[in-house]
Formats: C-alpha cells, sequence, structure tokens
C-alpha cells in the first residue's frame, strides 16, 4: 500500500507541475506573439537592413558601409551628443520641477486635492495637442511668451523663438520638461505619502528642521521611485518624436535634431531605409549600452553605501 | 497633526510656489482658451495685450467648417484609445497573471525581455514596421494604428497588474483548487473579480498611453483623413500661413474636453492606484 502511494505521488506532482507550466506559457503566449511580430521581428529585420542599402527601389548588401559613412560624418557625432545633453539636461529639469511640485502637492495646505488635479492635463491629453498649444506661445508675431518678454521690457522686438538655433532648443526642451513634468511629480507624490509617518514624527521630536526632515527622510525614502523614474524618462526623453516633430521638425538648421529626428528624417521622409536602419541601430545600442550602465551604477552606489 | 502645520506666512509661500508651479503646467491651456475666443483679425493685427473687448465664441461655430472632420478626429481618438485599451488588457490579464503566480522557465528572462521593450519606441522601428503592416494588409487602417499601440503598452500593463496580483492572497484561489475548480476558471472566477480595482487602474494607465500617444503611427501608417485621430487630423492645420489659430484653437481644446471630463472622475482611482501599486517595489 505505502509503497503505491510513494510511486504515485510524485508522478501526480511532475504532472502537475507540467501542467502548470504549460498554462503558464499559454498565458503569456499572446503577450508574446504581439511583442515577436511587432517588436522583435522588426528589430531583427532593422539590423539586417542596416546593412543594406534598401531604397523604395530595391536593396543590396553593403557590408557595413552605412555604419562607416555615419561614423565618419562629424554631424552625425554632433547629433549624438545634442541627443545627450537634451537627454541630461530635460531629465534632470523634470526630476528638479517634479520633486519641488510633488513636495508643494504635498503640504497640508487647504485646496490640495483640487491643486493634485490640475497638475494633470498635460498628461492626460494627446501629446501632440499640447505641443500645438506651445508652438502658438512661441511664435513671434502675437505668441504669448514673446508679447510678455516685450511688456516686461526684457526685448525690444518680437522674438520668433523657435526661429534661432538656441532659443529653439531651449524651447523645445521647455515644453519637453512641461509634458513628462505630470507623471514625475504624481509618482513622486504618490511615493512621498507611502513613506510612514513615524520616522518624521521622532525626527520632528528629535527637534529636526523641515528642511532637514526633507533632506534625511522624505529624499532617502522615494529614492527608489526617484531612480526608476529617471531611469523611465531618460529613455522616454531620448525617444521622444513628437514635442520637436511638430515644433521645429529638428530645425533651423538642425538646431534640434536629435538621433531619432535624424533617423525619422532619413529613413521616413527621405525613404533611405538602410541608412536609417543603421541610425536606428545605433540607437538601441546606445540606449541599451546607456542603461546597462544605469543599473551597474546603481548596483555599486547601492551597495556602496549598504542600501537595501 | 501638528508636525504638518505650517505657519501664516509658509502657507503663504507655499500658495505662491504652488500658484507658479501650476501655471506653468497650465499656461498652454490658459493661451489656448484665450486664443480661441478672439477673432482672428484681432490676433494678427493688434499688439498683444491680454484683454481685449472682442471675446467671442464665434471660432467655436466656424471651427466645424474648417475643420469638416472634426468629429469623426475626436471619434476616432477615443475608438483607438478605447480599442488599445481592450486588447491590451485581454493579452496583460492571464500573462500578469502567470509572472505573478506560477513558475515556468525562462519566467525572469521573459518578463526582463518584455521590460526591454520599453527602450523602444516606434520611431526606431518604423521601416520593418510598416513592411510588416502592409503585408498584414492593416495600413491605412484602424489596425494600423492599434497593433503597435498595444504592443508597446503590454511591458507597462503586465508590470503594473503583475503587483496588484500579487497582493491577492493565495488562500482563495487554493480554497478554489481544493474544491476542484480548474486553473483558468480560478482565473476568471476568483482572481479577475477580486483584481477588479487594480484592473480599473492598469485600465487607465494603458488608455492614458494610448491616448496621449497616437501622433506617430497615425502620420506614418495612416493616410486616410476619415480614420485619422485627433492629434494628427489638427496637425494637418498647423504651420501655415492661412491657419486659422483661434479656431484650431478651439477645434483642440473641444477634442480633448470629452476624455479630460472622464479622467475628472476618475483621477481618484488613478492617484490611489499609483500609490498603490507603481511605487511599491
Amino acid at each position: 500500500m505505502t509503497l503505491v502511494a510513494e510511486t504515485a505521488a510524485p508522478e501526480r506532482m511532475q504532472r502537475r507541475e507540467l501542467s502548470e507550466r504549460a498554462f503558464a506559457w499559454a498565458l503569456i503566449a499572446p503577450a508574446l506573439l504581439f511583442i515577436a511580430v511587432i517588436v522583435v521581428w522588426p528589430l531583427v529585420e532593422t539590423i539586417r537592413l542596416s546593412f543594406t542599402d534598401a531604397t523604395l527601389g530595391g536593396e543590396n548588401w553593403v557590408g557595413t558601409q552605412n555604419y562607416a559613412a555615419l561614423f565618419a560624418d562629424p554631424k552625425f557625432w554632433q547629433v549624438v551628443g545634442r541627443t545627450f545633453y537634451w537627454m541630461v539636461l530635460a531629465v534632470s529639469l523634470k526630476l528638479i520641477v517634479g520633486l519641488i511640485g510633488a513636495t508643494l502637492l504635498n503640504a497640508a495646505i487647504p485646496g490640495k486635492a483640487l491643486f493634485r488635479v490640475l497638475v494633470m492635463p498635460p498628461w492626460v491629453i494627446p501629446i501632440a495637442i499640447g505641443v500645438i498649444g506651445w508652438k502658438w506661445m512661441y511664435n513671434g508675431y502675437f505668441g504669448l511668451i514673446s508679447g510678455l518678454l516685450q511688456e516686461f521690457g526684457l526685448v525690444q522686438d518680437r522674438v520668433a523663438l523657435l526661429a534661432t538655433k538656441t532659443s529653439a532648443f531651449y524651447s523645445a526642451i521647455v515644453t519637453d520638461v512641461w509634458v513628462g513634468t505630470p507623471m514625475v511629480t504624481l509618482f513622486f507624490l504618490a511615493a512621498m505619502q507611502g513613506v510612514s509617518k513615524d520616522l518624521y514624527e521622532a525626527a520632528w521630536v528629535d527637534g529636526a528642521s523641515r528642511w532637514y526632515r526633507f533632506r534625511r527622510i522624505t529624499i532617502p525614502q522615494i529614492m527608489p521611485v526617484i531612480v526608476s523614474m529617471a531611469l523611465l524618462s531618460a529613455i522616454w526623453t531620448f525617444n521622444s518624436f513628437e514635442i520637436i516633430w511638430i515644433l521645429t521638425e529638428g530645425g533651423p538648421r538642425g538646431a534640434t535634431t536629435t538621433l531619432i529626428i535624424d533617423t525619422y528624417k532619413v529613413a521616413i521622409s527621405a525613404q533611405r531605409f538602410g541608412e536609417g536602419a543603421a541610425r536606428a541601430v545605433v540607437i538601441v545600442v546606445l540606449l541599451a549600452s546607456f542603461s546597462l550602465f544605469y543599473l551597474w551604477f546603481l548596483n555599486r552606489v547601492n551597495r556602496h553605501y549598504g542600501a537595501k | 497633526m501638528q508636525i504638518d502645520r505650517l505657519s501664516l506666512l509658509q502657507k503663504i509661500g507655499v500658495y505662491i510656489a504652488t500658484f507658479c508651479f501650476l501655471l506653468f503646467i497650465l499656461m498652454p491651456f490658459i493661451e489656448m482658451l484665450r486664443v480661441s475666443l478672439r477673432p482672428m483679425s484681432h490676433l494678427m493685427t493688434a499688439e498683444f495685450s491680454w484683454w481685449s473687448e472682442d471675446f467671442s465664441f464665434q471660432a467655436y461655430r466656424d471651427m466645424w467648417k474648417t475643420v469638416p472632420l472634426l468629429g469623426r478626429y475626436i471619434f476616432n481618438s477615443i475608438f483607438v484609445a478605447s480599442a488599445v485599451t481592450v486588447i491590451t488588457m485581454i493579452v496583460v490579464i492571464p500573462a500578469a497573471y502567470a509572472y505573478a503566480r506560477l513558475d515556468f522557465p525562462f519566467k525572469a528572462l521573459t518578463l526582463g525581455g518584455f521590460l526591454a521593450v520599453n527602450m523602444f519606441t516606434g520611431a526606431v522601428l518604423l521601416i520593418p514596421l510598416y513592411r510588416v503592416l502592409r503585408s498584414l494588409g492593416m495600413l491605412n487602417t484602424y489596425w494600423a494604428m492599434i497593433i503597435p499601440g498595444v504592443a508597446f503598452l503590454i511591458p507597462t500593463g503586465i508590470w503594473l497588474l503583475r503587483s496588484y496580483l500579487e497582493k491577492i492572497p493565495r488562500e482563495l484561489e487554493e480554497a478554489a483548487f481544493v474544491d476542484g475548480a480548474s486553473r483558468l476558471y480560478t482565473l476568471r472566477r476568483v482572481v479577475i473579480p477580486l483584481a477588479i480595482p487594480g484592473l480599473i487602474v492598469v485600465g487607465t494607465a494603458v488608455y492614458i498611453g494610448a491616448y496621449a500617444q497616437q501622433f506617430l503611427f497615425a502620420i506614418t501608417f495612416n493616410n486616410v483623413r476619415e480614420i485619422q485621430p485627433l492629434p494628427a487630423g489638427l496637425f494637418e492645420f498647423v504651420g501655415y500661413q492661412d491657419t486659422t489659430w483661434n479656431e484650431l484653437m478651439a477645434a483642440a481644446l473641444t477634442g480633448i474636453t470629452p476624455v479630460m471630463i472622464v479622467f475628472l472622475f476618475l483621477q481618484k482611482f488613478l492617484v490611489a492606484g499609483l500609490t498603490a501599486g507603481a511605487v511599491k517595489e
């Protein structure tokens, strides 16, 4: 009797486990299929195309010629540099403004529930619509910003902010920060509300100032959220397309051309698929290296400070 | 609580800072409203001024003639975002359950793979994506906007929903198993009903993603005006010498109003959901 039971049990266990595996794979199959067809296969195809001179007419294998041409072009390295500058500046501003915003919205003042709602609109509308609004505000003839600058006597004449290189770049940054800030703010706010009240009370009893509590309790406690928002935000900002495309299409004279804009122009507007694909591959490699480096760096910092 | 109390001066400071912050956030909307309420002739000729006597709602009447498909654009936007959300949720719910509850080979690897998808936007993959959609016969149809939209929202959906499902006590499922229920039955009749608050939050987050980012796929994969979503439809009117900005702004504001109203009702869920779900780790 006992012998039978002992042999039967593991068999049943095994069957159950097998079916659990099969069941799990069945559950994730649709998601995998979607990603395979819409992301993985196009990615493989992009890599293949990057070694060809594909256009609408046809394609020939050209080896690494696209890459060689790309890396030899000083303009391309300018674009790469600009993209990283764009990313670092915009993400830093988003995190800083988001942190300030979250702190304000977290303050115990009457009306905070309303303020929390008012921060949401840029996040919950189509990005392109908000950017069209900014495009209007930046125009020189009757735009709000030019008008205000004149009103306050900061400039003599009308300024078309999107028409000169430097101002166009920083205008695009401001708009990008505007698009990204609400989400960052709300995530930080949510994290702040998750911090245990006991910590604050203990510090308060010890006579810690508000600034001290912010620096030594709030910031360390929400650090995991800051860190993950920074990475996500960096990836999105690096890939940000609509904002620049609607404001300037990468102009004037390339001043706002980031890698993604450059890729779109070459691949889609000019239909030079091979060269465009090479640029796309560079984007993927740069972003993947950046993410890995970021995670590695984080890991080291964490170990160094003995954080969890 | 006493610890949170601010002195009058501090309160004033917080209000002023909050006002500045919200002004930055809301400025484009205020400006769009201001522009939409003024006659075009006044906007173009007069010196900049905050206020003028000739506010009118004329642009809100004329816009239907200038942008004849405005109603369609609004519908298309909502339709595409809704379709993306429904399909995404159908795909995400089982997958998130598998990652939350089951053990299987390559679990960590495939989950990492899903998250890595976040590194790509459609913009990087447009060329082959164009060919995929063409060979599936989806170019210039709603599907051209829906299918890529779904693919790029699946990872976020799985990630968010997984952390909700992990919080549902296992005992309830085990009780169902003991009663002889199948896994699928348990998922349908025990897990999903319990997860409804989480599903609403994740669904809302997916909807926001789908609604906010309809531009790129629409301008690249679709050139049929009648099915263009709002941002792509209105973009056509931007940037010309004779753009009637007041009507464009009126159309933009009208276009975003329906969804905005829905979100005003859902915002409690959303903020609560962020607190509970995304911040957990």
